[in-house]
């Protein structure tokens, strides 16, 4: 402990040199923290998905609808705690490039099988009162400046409407939920789509089944998908994961392009610790050799600098994670392209534990090349 | 001419040396080239993706969907319209039979290839004339299919991405079983991603009875749009949008690229200013060590703003070195990278291939000169006001 001082003035003996090698390792783990939030934001919440719930696509394409019949046929399974429907609406809020989603459910088993959306118990029984109800997640509320009551009109895409080619709802609820989590998407209720649709009767989307017990998750796929094989309409079962996992991978690899680019990144800012590292031991060779001189020993000496590297590493890493962490805080800059925004803990930690390796794997030459320092030569060298 | 000639016999110098402090000026050039890479590759996916989606349409054809409707995926025409449409003026014509072809756009499920799971492939029905509408599709293997079959031709992107795509396969979809007869080019554009066939099949296969979603036209020429589209406007039986092909793609590949461009602008922005800092610290490393030369140059009368001239110099060859590998790098890395997305309008996959065109590469050249200008600066300033007594003095 009585050597924090000496750390301390090694640290900052070249001032202008440490506050550059500072603020470049803060940029990369800045940097780090902004291409997990990215990463994740890609991969659109898997690791919150539900693994007590399967989705019941149609077997030959998420766009081909099922019979609303399946729903008391899958209920009658035994395993099965709910079975309930939602519907692709794609509705349109004044222009296109307001893309957001917004499906038709069936609202009561809705709020059973997702309890991760939170709804005040007046929101949600309004929006068991009305028909037109619709809820909204934070995120998208604010966007549009929406609150409780407002009248949404959405220009119908897929299903038009009996009349004219507009639908209205109002707003009855604005869910909020824990990071991570979409707050970007609105719900409304599957009775009045399915009410004033000018075709489709019948007709939903996909199912989500809630299972009691989630280890027979594989069994009760093939159960369903048996169920319905050799009808008009054969089903695919996937769990919620695997749903959201392979939705995820159509964008592309996003997760790999961002730990290439986040590996690029570190490799570049490690180099230059190192490097500045390697040259302040190198200028103080006659120090150290004093110091060896005074009788420290040489694991002490070795000490002194994996001290001084982890430092820096720690103070500009931690600066960085810290800005990172309060740039995700401020939500999606992009206005809603990205649902969830959020920088996930283990990443957090994974960040802390890349900057012990970087400021070790940068003291590591120059600590040794201290440490083995011989008295007289360096001494004689001046 | 003087000044000039010092500057340049001490950039020489400055030069000369690198060497000897080779770690210092790694730094530097591994910093920028890193830079450089990343800034170039992620614009290279945005290239890749909108060139795809711009060498999609044509001029001289239009694009008629259901008013409302903001891509096929989601317009629909029954087959009364669609008869109306194909007596518009404007259309070319090949003896009696108007160009035109009456399309269902559906997507199937299908595995990619590199990640065995499951991807939305569009799956397109057309009629007879849609080969002549679409003037520049080729078949490269095996035939065009039998309209009235469940035979299907694949664009070469898809059968590339998606397994079960080339000739003889058999495509498994439900209770549907199709066979693919043949791969097709289409210019490099979204259709390569696609699988062709008979509109009249898919619609009994999807249960859209004799109901369309889009409607594409063959103009005379580009300037008979007004009147094809004035024509089909003012038909009180037709609720429809009408858009030039090429500008409804254009238009699709907007939202991808603009995000792709932010977050590219945005890393390789953050990445530019640690960049700078290790520039920064090579180039003071660079003035500290030869402080003691700068100050005997400055003795021999030698200009501050030779000095300073020289230590920019050097500053930016270090950046165009760093340019130069990293935009080499990501060229022989990611051009032609073949890979696919999702697009978010038809909900479907499109097939494109990483460009790193020679637009990218000067811009990544120019951004690593100006990280090396803006490194050397405060370095450069420095080694000019090193005080000559003291420095000479200095061990």
């Amino acid at each position: 402990m009585k050597f924090i001082p000496l750390i301390w003035k090694n640290v900052w003996r070249r001032k202008f040199r440490t506050i550059f090698t500072l603020l470049s390792i803060f940029v990369a783990f800045l940097l780090f923290g902004i291409l997990m939030t990215i990463r994740t934001a890609f991969g659109l919440g898997i690791e919150i998905a539900g693994l007590d719930r399967l989705v019941l696509i149609n077997k030959i394409s998420l766009i081909i609808p099922l019979p609303v019949s399946y729903q008391r046929q899958l209920q009658q399974v035994p395993g099965v705690e709910l079975a309930t429907h939602q519907t692709w609406f794609g509705g349109i809020y004044q222009d296109p490039s307001n893309f957001f989603a917004n499906m038709a459910v069936e609202p009561e088993l809705f709020m059973k099988v997702y309890p991760e959306f939170k709804l005040t118990k007046e929101q949600a029984q309004a929006w068991l009162d009305d028909r037109q109800g619709a809820i909204v997640g934070k995120d998208l509320a604010e966007r549009f400046g929406w609150k409780l009551g407002d009248r949404i009109p959405l220009t119908a895409t897929i299903w038009q409407p009996k009349s004219g080619d507009t639908w209205e709802f109002n707003v009855s609820g604005i869910y909020d939920a824990d990071d991570g989590i979409d707050k970007t998407q609105m719900f409304f209720r599957y009775d009045y789509l399915d009410e004033n649709r000018a075709g489709g009767q019948g007709l939903v989307g996909w199912y989500v089944v809630r299972i009691a017990d989630p280890s027979k998750s594989v069994d009760l796929s093939r159960t369903f998908d048996e169920m319905f094989a050799n009808s008009s309409a054969e089903t695919k079962t996937t769990t919620e994961k695997g749903f959201v996992e392979s939705f995820a991978s159509q964008i592309g690899d996003i997760g790999t392009i961002m730990m290439l680019i986040a590996s690029v990144v570190l490799f570049m800012f490690g180099l230059v610790a190192a490097s500045t590292m390697a040259q302040s031991v190198r200028e103080r060779t006659s120090e150290l050799a004093v110091l060896k001189t005074l009788g420290f020993t040489d694991p002490a000496i070795l000490a002194l600098v994996f001290a001084e590297s982890l430092c820096i590493a720690i103070g500009g890493g931690a600066l960085g994670l810290l800005a990172a962490w309060l740039f995700v805080q401020r939500g999606d800059p992009t206005g809603g392209l990205l649902a969830v925004f959020v920088l996930p803990g283990r990443d957090i930690l994974i960040g802390v534990g890349l900057m012990l390796l970087m400021g070790l794997l940068a003291g590591v030459m120059p600590a040794m090349a201290a440490m083995r320092l011989r008295i007289t030569d360096a001494l004689r060298r001046v | 001419m003087n000044w000039l000639k010092q500057a340049f016999a001490v950039l020489t110098l400055n030069l000369r040396t690198i060497p000897s402090r080779l770690s210092s000026s790694a730094v530097a050039i591994v910093g920028i080239a890193g830079v450089v890479v990343v800034f170039v590759s992620v614009l290279s996916i945005a290239a890749g993706f909108s060139a795809a989606m711009r060498g999609s349409g044509s001029v001289n054809r239009a694009l008629v969907m259901r008013s409302g409707a903001d891509s096929e995926m989601t317009s629909g025409l029954s087959g009364a319209n669609v008869d109306v449409i194909k007596q518009a003026p404007g259309i070319m014509h090949k003896g009696q039979t108007p160009l035109v072809t009456a399309e269902l756009y559906v997507i199937i499920d299908l595995p990619k290839i590199s990640t065995q799971k499951s991807a939305n492939v569009p799956m397109r029905g057309i009629e007879p004339t849609a080969m002549e509408v679409r003037d520049e599709v080729k078949i490269v293997s095996g035939r065009m299919f039998q309209f009235g079959t469940n035979e299907v031709i694949a664009g070469r992107g898809a059968s590339n991405q998606f397994v079960s795509l080339n000739v003889g396969d058999t495509i498994v979809s439900g209770q549907n079983r199709w066979q693919v007869v043949g791969t097709f080019e289409a210019g490099g554009g979204v259709a390569e991603t696609e699988i062709w066939c008979d509109a009249r099949v898919l619609q009994g296969v999807y249960q859209r009875g004799n109901s369309y979603q889009s409607v594409l036209a063959r103009l005379d020429s580009a300037d008979s749009l007004p009147m094809f589209r004035d024509w089909l406007t003012a038909n009180p039986q037709l609720s429809v949008s009408i858009r030039r092909e090429n500008e409804y793609y254009a238009g699709q590949s907007q939202a991808m690229t603009r995000l792709i461009q932010t977050i590219g602008f945005g890393i390789a922005g953050l990445m530019g200013i640690g960049a700078i800092f290790g520039a920064i610290l090579t180039m003071y490393t660079a003035v500290a060590s030869r402080a003691r030369e700068i100050a005997t140059l400055r003795a021999l009368g030698f200009s501050t703003s030779a000095v300073l001239v020289s230590v920019l110099g050097e500053a930016i060859v270090l950046g165009v070195i760093g340019g130069s590998i990293g935009a080499l790098g990501a060229y022989l890395a990611f051009n032609g990278y073949q890979t696919s997305t999702i697009n978010f309008q038809t909900f479907s996959q499109v097939a494109f291939a990483f460009r790193v065109t020679p637009q990218l590469v000067g811009m990544g050249l120019f951004y690593a000169l100006a990280m090396g200008l803006v490194g050397g600066l405060l370095p450069a300033v420095r080694a000019a006001r090193l005080p000559i007594s003291s420095a000479l003095r200095e061990l």
